[in-house]
């Protein structure tokens, strides 16, 4: 006869001494657990209410200008250093970890429209309704300095007076290029208090460029005649128009599919396209209702922020056709300008308010050291989420966010005349000749046409 | 030339021993991939095909690394009992297993002699290191199995018939006489269960914090322990019975009826989920594998009844008595009938069980509870003069997990695992037949084809032709009647499925009017169509 009985000592299977850590034995047999599913479906649920409970993204304003911010710029050196002007003139510029002023510089006779960094962080280029562009030495801060509650104030490296009152500007990437918009479009060099280029295409105001971050020669535009650009710096003459039924207040490009960029449209949507197809939008972002002001992407390329009239900042994916998130307080007025940080980590909204208001660009993340065991278990609840997303409950649980009541009013009402339109188009099409009458995507219907 | 030899027998032995390696880690694989992987072929969609394939990868991945766990990190091995020469293992008695084992192992054969307070019915936590009994007559106690110190006894002077653990030794149920009590580990009476009535048996689901209690009057009711509300109270309509057991695998509770029906309940449907004949007589005892295929039932029939709950059909039918069965963690089924107590072994792995132990207790005790450890190769037995405790080795699971059952767990893991416990308390909802059928997506059914529709009717029909007559009084018995009598049947059985083929019907050829006028006029104007004269 041969046995053996399972027999454990407790020497065995205890600490030895109080110092000593409990030990721990795993088996990883699946009949031990029973309802597995079931319970990481409890488990997905409750990370997505825990997502709900944490989700405090705002973490504080920045309180200094004396009237409405027009304008920011991301300094592309600094990591916590970003720049705002205001309708006053004024122009400051912003340390995002001690939530203070470093510096403030003198800035313009009227509204500062445009502001731009160049790539180096060494220099800033602001440029007014009072028809001017300012050239600032960016003062490299310590540590030292930015503790010092005395601002020091600068004086402009160099000034350059043109004829029309400027809209916006935006400066090169790797390059000592930057563009102005306003009447034209000029393109300016560092050390020339003339235009070396001007592109003109129709009467009618510019209001926003942006330099692609792929191709430094390749720059879009937007125009009041709700026309959208393309510039190319090596040819003569601009590149390719296309005519939208609204206005596009501001563009993007995504910096990591440079050959795509999102535009900020009057209608309270967003349009995705892509540059070699100019036709049809890639993708249409709704979700605003009203006009959307500014818009920027995050450096991954994933996602971007958007700033409306409507007094909200929300966040869309690249692709998504509605936002994931949207950003309110009371005090928040109109969303004039709105950047991602360097990290993607933050999103700055600038608003009516006279505020900079820095946000999470996660709602629930946790701030600050993570241990190597919370981020495991960050981990695993994104995962169980992840893998229980499209059930009801956490679906419902996750879609869901508080809105402002105008907003949610507006939005019903909004969604009320879609409905409408809709009936009625099939109504006319189910009532005419077969084939008479066509619907276009809302990806198409939004574009007059395209010139070359 | 030896040292040659040696190297060659070397070069030929290690891809054989790798072999080994592999396909052992292949086997031990299956246990964690749990079931076969996603059939990829049909998919169309490319992204999702990639997405899926990388996940499949992913599961693969895991499982082998639990498989490797498994291999190199366990400690310990399974107990086992073999029998040499002409010896059978059933005809080893106690006596010489306590020989052969060490001392530790062969303290826990006992018996524990209390003849005026019987008979006694056991319950184990969840992780074996503490028990619970009760006495017939109002003795309660718990007692720690590691040192088998009594940590707290009490009388409560009433009938006590059934104890149960919730979901730590801190906390144990009573049915007594008129209600059921909650107490706590010192004694302290905590709640009195009023709603439940005079309660027969108790039962927890440890996943969902549910306490089932089964009543005098066959009512079943689930409370939940964390909140104190009631989840659901059926009459079971089927009479009083005190069999009644939880299936640990989807915590659906089972019933067993005087009728030989055992009922199978959940806490959101006042109707069982499943009503199965299993026994001429009176259900006598019911146990479930945790594998959650497998059921025992045995009957007063003389019958031990296995079934296979995929298809709810009988495995194995065996002879004999069984006031009580239970199932051990390695799948060995106890039986209990008088002062005997049978241990069955599934020996093969297809769960043909046969003769594994037998023990027999000193005449004229009467065996009430079976009930096996986890964790251990022990088996508890409550009986009319106290209880006793026996060795059965290969009963339970070698390795314990930390975070799923700790036997030496210290009070700050305890509170530690409740708060978990709670956070993953599963809502009542989640009992259901197959618990994995969560976070699937529900099966489209599609339209019957014509072969299968024509297959139908043909059955039906056949159905109706063999159907037995009864035999009538003189005069209706005639055969011309007979004959009548069927057709009839078979007339009736087809009626509804021409009906249904005629509405078809019907509804198509109105489609295809519709449409082919459609052709003809614009909508605006169908309006002043004339229309045809219809039936």
């Amino acid at each position: 006869m041969k046995v053996k009985v399972i027999s454990r000592s407790v020497d065995e299977f205890t600490r030895e001494r109080s110092q000593d850590l409990q030990r721990v034995f795993r088996n990883y047999d699946p009949g031990l657990r029973p309802q597995e599913k079931a319970v990481e479906y409890v488990r997905a649920l409750n990370a997505v209410k825990l997502d709900k409970i944490f989700a405090r993204p705002f973490i504080g304003a920045l309180d200094g200008h004396i009237d409405a911010i027009s304008c920011m710029a991301k300094n592309p050196s600094q990591l916590k250093g970003i720049f705002s002007g205001s309708m006053d003139g004024d122009i400051r510029l912003w340390d995002l970890a001690s939530r203070q002023t470093v510096c403030q510089f003198p800035g313009h006779q009227g509204a500062v429209r445009g502001l731009a960094a160049s790539t180096d962080g060494r220099i800033l280029v602001s440029c007014g309704t009072d028809a001017c562009i300012r050239l600032w030495n960016v003062p490299i801060t310590s540590l030292m300095e930015s503790d010092d509650s005395t601002k020091s104030t600068v004086e402009p490296a160099s000034v350059y007076v043109w004829k029309n009152a400027f809209w916006g500007v935006d400066h090169q990437w790797d390059g000592e290029l930057f563009a102005t918009v306003g009447a034209q479009v000029d393109i300016w060099n560092h050390n020339r208090s003339q235009p070396i280029n001007s592109f003109e295409w129709g009467t009618d105001t510019v209001i926003s460029v942006r330099f692609n971050p792929g191709e430094p020669n390749l720059l879009a535009t937007s125009a009041s005649d709700r026309s959208i650009n393309l510039y190319d710096l090596r040819m003569a003459s601009p590149v390719r128009k296309m005519i939208m039924m609204t206005k596009t207040n501001s563009i993007c490009w995504n910096p990591m599919e440079p050959i795509n960029f999102t535009a900020a449209n009057e209608d309270g949507n967003c349009y995705s396209y892509d540059t070699r197809k100019l036709d049809e939008a890639k993708c249409v972002h709704k979700d605003h209702v009203s006009a959307v002001m500014d818009i920027d992407y995050s450096p991954t390329g994933r996602e971007f922020v958007t700033g409306s009239y409507d007094r909200t900042v929300r966040l869309f994916q690249y692709n998504g056709g509605h936002s994931k998130e949207i950003y309110h307080t009371k005090r928040m007025q109109r969303v004039f300008c709105v950047k991602f940080s360097g990290d993607g980590s933050y999103v700055i909204s600038g608003s009516d308010d006279t505020n900079l208001r820095i946000w999470k660009a996660k709602a629930s993340e946790q701030l600050g050291v993570i241990l190597p065991r919370e981020r495991k278990k960050h981990d695993y609840h994104e995962a169980v989420k992840k893998r229980y997303k499209h059930l009801p409950e956490v679906n419902r649980i996750t879609r869901h966010r508080h809105l402002p009541r105008p907003i949610f009013k507006a939005s019903a009402l909004m969604r009320v005349m879609a409905d409408a339109k809709r009936r009625k188009e099939d109504k006319r099409k189910a009532h005419s000749a077969p084939g008479s009458i066509t619907t276009q995507p809302l990806r198409r219907r939004r574009i007059i046409k395209e010139v070359e | 030339m030896g040292k040659n030899e040696e190297n060659d027998a070397l070069t030929k032995n290690k891809p054989s021993t790798e072999k080994d390696i592999l396909s052992e880690l292949e086997l031990k694989m299956k246990k964690y991939l749990r079931g076969e992987s996603a059939n990829l072929e049909g998919l169309k969609d490319k992204k999702l095909k990639g997405q899926l394939a990388i996940k499949e990868q992913l599961y693969g991945k895991s499982a082998q690394a639990a498989a490797k766990a498994e291999k190199w990190l366990m400690p310990s091995e399974g107990g086992y009992l073999e029998a040499e020469g002409l010896e059978k293992t059933w005809r080893i008695k106690q006596e010489t297993i306590a020989q052969e084992v060490d001392i530790s192992s062969s303290r826990k054969q006992y018996d524990i002699i209390l003849p005026e307070l019987g008979p006694y019915t056991l319950d184990f936590t969840s992780s074996g290191r503490y028990m619970a009994v009760g006495g017939r007559k109002g003795h309660l106690g718990i007692v720690d199995m590691i040192n088998l110190s009594l940590i707290r006894e009490l009388q409560v002077r009433e009938t006590v018939r059934d104890v149960v653990f919730l979901h730590n030794e801190l906390f144990f149920a009573a049915a007594q006489k008129k209600y059921s009590y909650i107490y706590n580990r010192e004694g302290t009476e905590l709640h009195c269960l009023k709603e439940h009535g005079p309660v027969l048996r108790l039962q927890f689901l440890k996943n969902h914090f549910l306490l089932a209690t089964l009543n005098k009057f066959g009512q079943l009711r689930y409370q939940d322990v964390t909140m104190g509300s009631m989840a659901g109270s059926f009459k079971t309509g089927l009479g009083r019975t005190d069999v009644m057991q939880v299936n640990p695998f989807n915590g659906v509770v089972s019933l067993g009826h005087s009728g030989g029906t055992v009922t199978m309940w959940k806490p959101t449907s006042s109707a069982p989920l499943v009503k199965m004949l299993c026994h001429q007589g009176p259900v006598s005892a019911l146990a479930f594998h945790s594998n959650g295929h497998l059921m025992a039932t045995a009957g007063k029939d003389k019958k031990v009844k296995l079934w296979d709950l995929r298809k709810f059909e009988v495995l194995q039918t065996l002879p004999g008595h069984a006031n009580t069965l239970d199932f051990s963690q390695k799948g060995l089924l106890a039986c209990g009938n008088g002062s005997l107590v049978q241990v069955l072994r599934d020996v093969s792995g297809t769960q043909n069980y046969s003769r594994y132990m037998t023990h027999s207790m000193v005449k004229g005790y009467q065996v009430g509870k079976l009930i096996f450890r986890p964790y251990e190769d022990v088996l508890g037995i409550g009986h009319s003069t106290g209880w006793s405790s026996i060795l059965i080795p290969g009963a339970g699971e070698p390795n314990f997990d930390s975070w799923v059952a700790n036997p030496f767990e210290t009070s700050k893991q305890r509170r530690e695992k409740e708060i978990r416990a709670l956070l993953d308390k599963l809502p009542p909802e989640t009992i259901m037949l197959d618990p994995s059928k969560i976070g699937t997506v529900k099966p489209k059914r599609e339209k019957p084809t014509k072969e299968e529709k024509e297959a139908e009717i043909e059955a039906a029909v056949e159905a109706a032709k063999g159907m037995k007559l009864k035999n009538k009084t003189k005069g209706r018995n005639k055969s011309g009647k007979r004959v009548q009598k069927k057709q009839d049947a078979v007339t009736r059985v087809k009626r509804p499925y021409l009906e249904q083929k005629i509405q078809e019907e019907e509804n198509l050829s109105r489609k295809k009017q519709k449409t082919s006028e459609g052709v003809e006029l614009p909508k605006s104007l169908q309006r002043f169509a004339r229309k045809k004269p219809s039936s």
